[in-house]
C-alpha cells in the first residue's frame, strides 16, 4: 500500500491542470445536459414560488417533509470538507492531501444548496428578510435567538464563510501556477485572484499559518452547525421521535458518514474522469474505507442509542411512533433499506482489503450510504410528524408531490454543475499538496521493503 | 410566570364537556365570524383544512357499551407554549392579557410553530384563500384575510375583545363578566364553552374552572393552557378530576 511512484513535477503540473489548460471532451456535453436540468428545476422552484406551497405534497400536521430532508441532508455532506481538510490536516494524516480540495468545495456548494431549502420551503420566501438579516431597527423587533431557524442561518453562514476562506487560501499557490500558464483574460484573472502569490518563503509561511489557525477554528463550527440543525427538531419538545437529546452528537456523527462516503463518492469520478490515477490512488480510498468503518459503527451506535433512550422511559406515544417509524407499512420498508444502504451492505464490505482498494466497489457503495443517510434523516422528520396523535382528525399521510421531487433531483444537479464549472478554472487537486507531500517522503528501509517515511521539519 | 397573571384580564376558556352535544355550531360560528376559506373536498382531501376549532368525536368503552363522546379543541393559549420560541420572527407571542397571538404581517411562514403543537390546532395556508362571489360581502371587516404562505390559528376572537374594551373604555367603565364573548362561546346553545376572564376571581370562568371535573389537554407536555375542561360525568361510574387529561 505504502509503495508509490516518483512523480517528478513538470508531470504533476501537467496532469493536475488538464481540466484548466485543456478541456476534457465530456465536458461541454455534460455542462449542457446539466445546465438544462439547473434551468428546469429553476422553473419549477420560481412556478411554486408563484403559485403557493399548494404544489407540494405537504400537509397537516406534515407540515415538513421533502425539502426539509434534503436540507439536513446537503448540511450533512458539507460536513466532509470540515473533516477531510481540517480534522485530518490537524492531525497530520498525510494521505488527505490528494482530497483536501474536492472534500472543501463539496462543503462550500453543498452548504450553498442547503442554504436555499429552507428558504423556498418558507410559505413567504420574499419575506425571509426578517428571518435571515433580521436586524431592521426599523421595526423595532429582534430576531427571536430562541429559535433554532435563528441559529442556522448563523452557524451555516459562519461555516460557509470559513469553508470559502479556507478553500482560497490552499487555492493561493495553484492559482499563481495557473498564471504563469495562461495568457489573455484568463491570465487576468488568475493574476487578480492569486493576489500577488510569489511562492517566497514568507508567503508560504503565511499560506501554512493560515491553513492551521483556519483549521483550527472550523473545529468548533464542525461541532455547532450538524448540532443546531439537530435542533430544528430536538426543541420539539411535544414531537415523539424528534425530541431526543442525542439529537446533536448523532447528527454530527451522521453527518461526517455521509460527508465522507460523498467524498469517496467524488474521488472515484475525479480518478475516472480526469485520469488521475497517479494522485487518487487506491491507498487513499483504503485510508478513507478505514476512517468510514469507524464512524459508520459509532453512528450506528448512536442510531441504536437513540431508539433505546426513546424507549426507555416506556411512554405509550413514544413507543407508537416506534412501532409506526419501524414495523408499519411503508415505513418499515424505508426503514429496512435505510439499515441495509447505511450500514449493513458497506460496512461488512470495507472490512475486506479487496473491496477497499476496488475503486468501482467503493463507488458504489459510498452511493448507498448516501441513500441511507437520506433516508434516515426523511425517517426522523416525516414520520414524527406523521404520528398518531390522540387526536384523529388530524391523522394523515404524506405523500411528496412531482414538485417536490423535481427540486430534489435539481440540487443534484445544481452541485455537480458548479462542480463541473469549478474545475474548468481551477484544479480539483491541489498541485502544491501534492509536491509537498513528495517532498516529505523519504524512503526508509524496513527490512527488505521500502517504506516512504514522512519526513517533517522542525519548527 | 407570564405577565398575564399581574395584568386585569387572563383571557381563557372552560369546556364542560359534559354538555357538548358535538353540534358543530361554535364551528360553524368560527368559520363566518374568522374569515376561514371554505374547507372544500380537495383541502379535505389533501389534509389543508383550516378549521380554527373542531369537534372531535371519539369512543369510550367496547362494543357494545362504546359511548360517542364529543370534545371542542381549539387554540388552547398555553401560558407555556412549544409553538412560540421556535418563531424565528416573533410571529407568535404571548401578549399581556393571556393570549397565545398570531402576528400575520411578521410570519414567514417556516411552519416551525405547527410542528411544535402538540394539538395540532395551527393551520397553513397553502393557497391564496378564495370565496364563491355570493360570500364576497359578507366577510368581516374587523379581521384579517390571511394571505397564502402565513399560519393562523384561533385568536380567541381578539377582534371582539378588542372592541368589547374599546366599549368599555368609551363608557369610562371595566368590562363585565362575560361582555366579551368569542363567536363559538356565544354560538354554543348548551353553554359548553364560557369565555372569560381568569384573573377576576369572581367570574363565572374561574368559578368554573375550580370544578373537581377540571383538567386540561395533554398536561404531561407541561404547557399550562388557558383552555381548562371539565369532565364528562359518566351515570355509571365515577369520574374524578384529571382522569380525561390524555384521553385516546
Amino acid at each position: 500500500m505504502q509503495q508509490r511512484r516518483e512523480l517528478d513535477q513538470v508531470y504533476t503540473n501537467r496532469k493536475l491542470l488538464n481540466g484548466q489548460l485543456d478541456t476534457p471532451k465530456w465536458w461541454a456535453p455534460t455542462v449542457t445536459i446539466l445546465g438544462i436540468g439547473v434551468v428546469i428545476g429553476l422553473f419549477v422552484i420560481a412556478t411554486m414560488i408563484n403559485k403557493g406551497l399548494g404544489v407540494t405534497g405537504l400537509g397537516r400536521p406534515v407540515y415538513w417533509g421533502l425539502f426539509i430532508t434534503t436540507f439536513v441532508f446537503w448540511v450533512g455532506i458539507s460536513h466532509a470538507g470540515i473533516m477531510i481538510s481540517a480534522i485530518l490536516r490537524l492531525t497530520q494524516a498525510e494521505w488527505r492531501r490528494p482530497v483536501t480540495r474536492a472534500a472543501e468545495l463539496l462543503t462550500v456548494f453543498s452548504l450553498l444548496t442547503a442554504l436555499v431549502f429552507p428558504l423556498i420551503h418558507a410559505g413567504r420566501p420574499w419575506r425571509i428578510a426578517y428571518w435571515i438579516l433580521p436586524y431592521d431597527v426599523a421595526r423595532g423587533i429582534y430576531p427571536n435567538i430562541r429559535s433554532p431557524l435563528i441559529m442556522d442561518p448563523v452557524a451555516i453562514s459562519t461555516y460557509l464563510t470559513g469553508s470559502t476562506l479556507f478553500l482560497y487560501v490552499a487555492l493561493l499557490p495553484d492559482l499563481g501556477n495557473l498564471r504563469d500558464r495562461t495568457t489573455g483574460w484568463k491570465n487576468a484573472m488568475y493574476t487578480v485572484l492569486a493576489l500577488g502569490w510569489r511562492g517566497n518563503p514568507r508567503q508560504w509561511k503565511m499560506q501554512t499559518v493560515g491553513g492551521i489557525l483556519l483549521s483550527a477554528l472550523m473545529l468548533p463550527i464542525f461541532v455547532s452547525v450538524h448540532s443546531i440543525v439537530s435542533w430544528d427538531f430536538a426543541v420539539a419538545s411535544a414531537v415523539e421521535g424528534w425530541h431526543s437529546t442525542i439529537f446533536a452528537p448523532y447528527f454530527v456523527i451522521g453527518a461526517v458518514h455521509s460527508g465522507v462516503s460523498a467524498v469517496v463518492t467524488m474521488m472515484a469520478l475525479m480518478r475516472w474522469l480526469w485520469g488521475w490515477d497517479d494522485f487518487i490512488r487506491p491507498e487513499h480510498f483504503d485510508a478513507l474505507a478505514r476512517l468510514l468503518i469507524v464512524v459508520a459503527t459509532g453512528w450506528l451506535g448512536f442510531t441504536f442509542l437513540e431508539l433505546i433512550f426513546a424507549l426507555y422511559g416506556q411512554d405509550a406515544p413514544e413507543i407508537a411512533l416506534r412501532e409506526m417509524q419501524i414495523l408499519t407499512w411503508p415505513w418499515n420498508m424505508l426503514f429496512i433499506i435505510f439499515l441495509l444502504t447505511g450500514y449493513l451492505i458497506p460496512v461488512p464490505m470495507w472490512l475486506f482489503k479487496r473491496v477497499r482498494t476496488n475503486i468501482a466497489l467503493m463507488f458504489w457503495t459510498s452511493i448507498l450510504v448516501n441513500i441511507g443517510m437520506w433516508l434516515e434523516r426523511f425517517l426522523i422528520i416525516v414520520p414524527g410528524l406523521a404520528r398518531r396523535t390522540p387526536f384523529v382528525y388530524t391523522w394523515e399521510a404524506y405523500r411528496p408531490s412531482a414538485v417536490e421531487w423535481t427540486i430534489l433531483i435539481w440540487s443534484f444537479a445544481w452541485v455537480t454543475l458548479l462542480m463541473l464549472l469549478f474545475s474548468r478554472f481551477f484544479p480539483l487537486v491541489p498541485l502544491f499538496e501534492q509536491k509537498e507531500s513528495q517532498v516529505f517522503t523519504d524512503d526508509v528501509m524496513i527490512g527488505r521493503a521500502k517504506v516512504p517515511a514522512i519526513v517533517r521539519e522542525a519548527e | 410566570m407570564t405577565t398575564a397573571e399581574f395584568g386585569a384580564h387572563n383571557w381563557g376558556m372552560v369546556v364542560d364537556v359534559d354538555k357538548c352535544i358535538g353540534c358543530n355550531a361554535c364551528v360553524i360560528a368560527c368559520q363566518a365570524e374568522n374569515n376561514i376559506p371554505i374547507n372544500t373536498q380537495d383541502r379535505v382531501e389533501r389534509a389543508r383544512t383550516i378549521s380554527w376549532i373542531r369537534v372531535e368525536r371519539y369512543w369510550e368503552g367496547d362494543f357494545p357499551d362504546a359511548k360517542a363522546r364529543f370534545i371542542p379543541i381549539m387554540c388552547q393559549h398555553c401560558e407555556n407554549a412549544p409553538c412560540e420560541p421556535v418563531c424565528p420572527v416573533y410571529a407568535t407571542y404571548h401578549n399581556a392579557e393571556g393570549l397565545n397571538v398570531q402576528v400575520y404581517n411578521r410570519c414567514v411562514g417556516t411552519r416551525y410553530c405547527a410542528n411544535g403543537c402538540p394539538y395540532i390546532v395551527r393551520f397553513f395556508n397553502y393557497w391564496e384563500p378564495v370565496w364563491p362571489e355570493s360570500l364576497r360581502n359578507h366577510l368581516n371587516p374587523d379581521v384579517t384575510i390571511r394571505s397564502r404562505g402565513i399560519m393562523e390559528k384561533c385568536s380567541f376572537c381578539v377582534q371582539r375583545i378588542r372592541r368589547t374594551s374599546r366599549t368599555a373604555r368609551s363608557e369610562g367603565r371595566e368590562i363585565a363578566d362575560g361582555e366579551a364573548q368569542t363567536a363559538c362561546s356565544s354560538a354554543c346553545p348548551t353553554s359548553a364553552l364560557n369565555f372569560g376572564n381568569f384573573n377576576d376571581p369572581n367570574s363565572k370562568v374561574s368559578k368554573m374552572k375550580e370544578d373537581k371535573r377540571h383538567y386540561t389537554l395533554l398536561d404531561q407536555f407541561g404547557t399550562d393552557p388557558n383552555v381548562i375542561y371539565l369532565a364528562k360525568i359518566d351515570a355509571d361510574k365515577k369520574v374524578g378530576a384529571g382522569e380525561h387529561a390524555s384521553h385516546g
